[in-house]
């Protein structure tokens, strides 16, 4: 399992509820479920990932998180999990909202966009970056919305929304974010992890 | 209808109180069986027909000699796999293949029960079948599942008998019949009674039975179970073993010989009374009325793991409407997954081979064995 899902593992308590907006594969609602005994639900909007989590005994709902969190009533989950899909929505805001509305904690992992390779592809190239965490190119990204993690940072600083805890991490190298570093962190950091509470 | 020697029977003595007020006893429930109830009796799979089924699944039918129903789901190696599971099917009360129906003889007057038969409900069919797992002392069933009206009883049973299934998939359903529904089933009904030989149910055989608007009936429901694009693309303008029009009312397009192909068939093995009583009871199924209007209710206390399927093509109980399913089953908290199947064979979807779709009930059914 790749780190950031170590992490986030790491991030939630044992026996708990949570729900994996766009839980992919199923691969951390599968851990989660076998190594934590967590309650675990997914909304994903690929008939195909249904598929397979729905072989591997998972409940996952075909769905889209802008349409679909509504069904959820109020803190329904102690946790909801989004992982790195905040950039593709229309209204990344509402989604936040309702993350919020439906879990007591939300975990939102971000690709940087302030990392120093992107800064330097845009700068010296002239063009979009693409890396390893921005695969795509401008013309077919689902990205619609890209941030840096200190945009992150900020939002959530200006919703008054809580940050728990704030990871930084560049390749396998994990530290933590706070107000002091966050313009390094913000340079060298490929992904931000954020435990957040409204 | 048919009192062929292969249908087996259970007597249910045990009173039954209908919605409508009356009870009925010592009634008989004909249902068939697939694959073997294990020692554990933990590996049971109740699988609810719709309208124009029967007890006959898998195999073949032994009345009407065709492939059972759902062939393409259930048998050795299938989506339902009856290496592993027993499948326990029933005839619904109210059906006309062997269950207590309007084509039943009265013993006190040796006459056809006719519309004497109460007016019964999917709540009525869903306790009247719960006596097989008495029968085979089976204390809880692994997975109910139904597509149509069979995805209604999988829902009213899972209300009725919250902890007597590990699993259940209602398939292409609704939780509550839409005016549209209504207006298809009112179609067929009028179609029925329009019919001289109907004669207020009180037709004697099936000689002199109203075939001619049961067919009218079957082949109006069977436009509902096809989409647009499988009509086009199956029959599109196609002329039926002629070179031209006609210029006359026989059947000149192949949609139109099919129709009354799939209507004439249909009147041979079918009830007429039988196909009054089985749409008003889905005409009637509002679950979320009976639980004080909020559907969540319903499956308030239930530790039932839910798979809810839809498909694409589907307009008589299409996604939305399976997806209310889902959202009520949420809001109790429920165990839910949802898959909405892509498929262009309208609301038949669930009866044909789209292998989508089976490997999703053969996928969810195995995973969680």
């Amino acid at each position: 399992m790749k780190k950031e899902f170590q992490i986030i593992a790491g991030l939630i308590e044992n026996k708990s509820r949570v729900l994996d907006v766009g839980c992919g594969d199923g691969t951390l609602m599968k851990y989660l479920k076998e190594k934590k005994s967590v309650d675990t639900r997914g909304l994903e909007i690929s008939k195909n990932n249904v598929r397979d989590c729905t072989s591997k005994g998972l409940s996952v709902i075909e769905g889209n998180a802008e349409k679909d969190l509504h069904q959820f009533p109020n803190l329904s989950f102690d946790y909801v999990v989004l992982s790195q899909t905040l950039q593709a929505f229309y209204n990344p805001e509402k989604v936040m909202d309702e993350l919020l509305r439906v879990a007591n904690k939300a975990i939102v992992t971000i690709p940087n966009f302030g990392h120093w390779k992107v800064r330097i592809h845009l700068l010296l190239k002239g063009t979009m970056p693409v890396t390893k965490t921005l695969p795509n190119e401008w013309y077919d990204t689902p990205n619609l919305h890209m941030c840096t993690i200190k945009d992150f940072f900020n939002f959530c600083y200006n919703k008054k929304i809580e940050l728990y805890k704030s990871i930084a991490l560049n390749g396998e190298k994990i530290s933590t974010i706070n107000s002091g570093n966050i313009n390094i962190k913000n340079f060298s950091s490929e992904l931000g992890i954020f435990l957040i509470k409204k | 209808m048919n009192t062929s020697k292969n249908i087996k029977k259970i007597i249910i003595k045990k009173p039954l109180k209908l919605d409508c007020g009356k009870t009925i006893d010592n009634y008989p429930l004909a249902y068939e069986t697939y694959g073997k109830l294990n020692k554990e009796k933990n590996n049971a799979i109740l699988v609810f027909h719709a309208l124009s089924g029967d007890q006959f699944v898998a195999g073949i039918n032994p009345v009407t000699n065709k492939n059972g129903w759902w062939s393409y789901a259930v048998g050795p190696d299938k989506a339902i796999d009856t290496n592993k599971f027993f499948v326990i099917c029933a005839n619904v009360i109210g059906g006309c293949l062997g269950s207590y129906g309007p084509s039943s003889i009265d013993a006190k007057t040796n006459k056809i029960v006719g519309t004497n038969f109460p007016v019964i409900t999917i709540n009525d069919m869903i306790n009247a079948q719960y006596n097989l797992l008495e029968f085979f002392e089976i204390d809880k069933l692994y997975s109910v599942l139904g597509g149509s009206m069979g995805g209604m009883q999988v829902l009213q049973f899972v209300a009725n008998f919250p902890n007597k299934t590990k699993t259940a998939i209602p398939i292409a359903c609704t939780a509550s019949h839409s005016a549209q529904n209504i207006a298809l089933n009112e179609l067929g009904r009028q179609a029925i009674m329009a019919d001289k030989n109907w004669n207020n149910g009180n037709y004697l055989n099936t000689k002199s039975s109203p075939k001619n608007g049961l067919a009218v009936a079957r082949m109006a429901a069977h436009i509902t179970y096809l989409s647009k694009k499988s009509l086009e693309d199956k029959f599109g303008r196609k002329l039926q073993e002629r070179d031209g029009l006609k210029f006359s009312f026989d059947a000149d397009f192949q949609i139109e010989s099919y129709l009354r192909y799939q209507g004439n068939a249909f009147v041979d093995r079918f009830d007429a009374n039988t196909y009054l009583y089985i749409t008003r009871a889905m005409d009637y199924f509002d679950l979320a009325k009976q639980y004080n209007g909020n559907l969540s209710n319903a499956f308030k206390n239930s530790k039932t793991k839910f798979f809810v399927i839809s498909f694409t093509s589907d307009w008589l109980y299409p996604t939305l409407e399976n997806k209310e399913i889902v959202i009520a089953l949420n809001a109790a908290g429920a165990d839910v997954g949802f898959i909405e199947i892509n498929s262009d064979k309208g609301h038949d979807s669930f009866l044909l081979d789209v292998p989508d779709f089976l490997s999703s009930v053969k996928n969810f059914l195995e995973a969680n064995y």
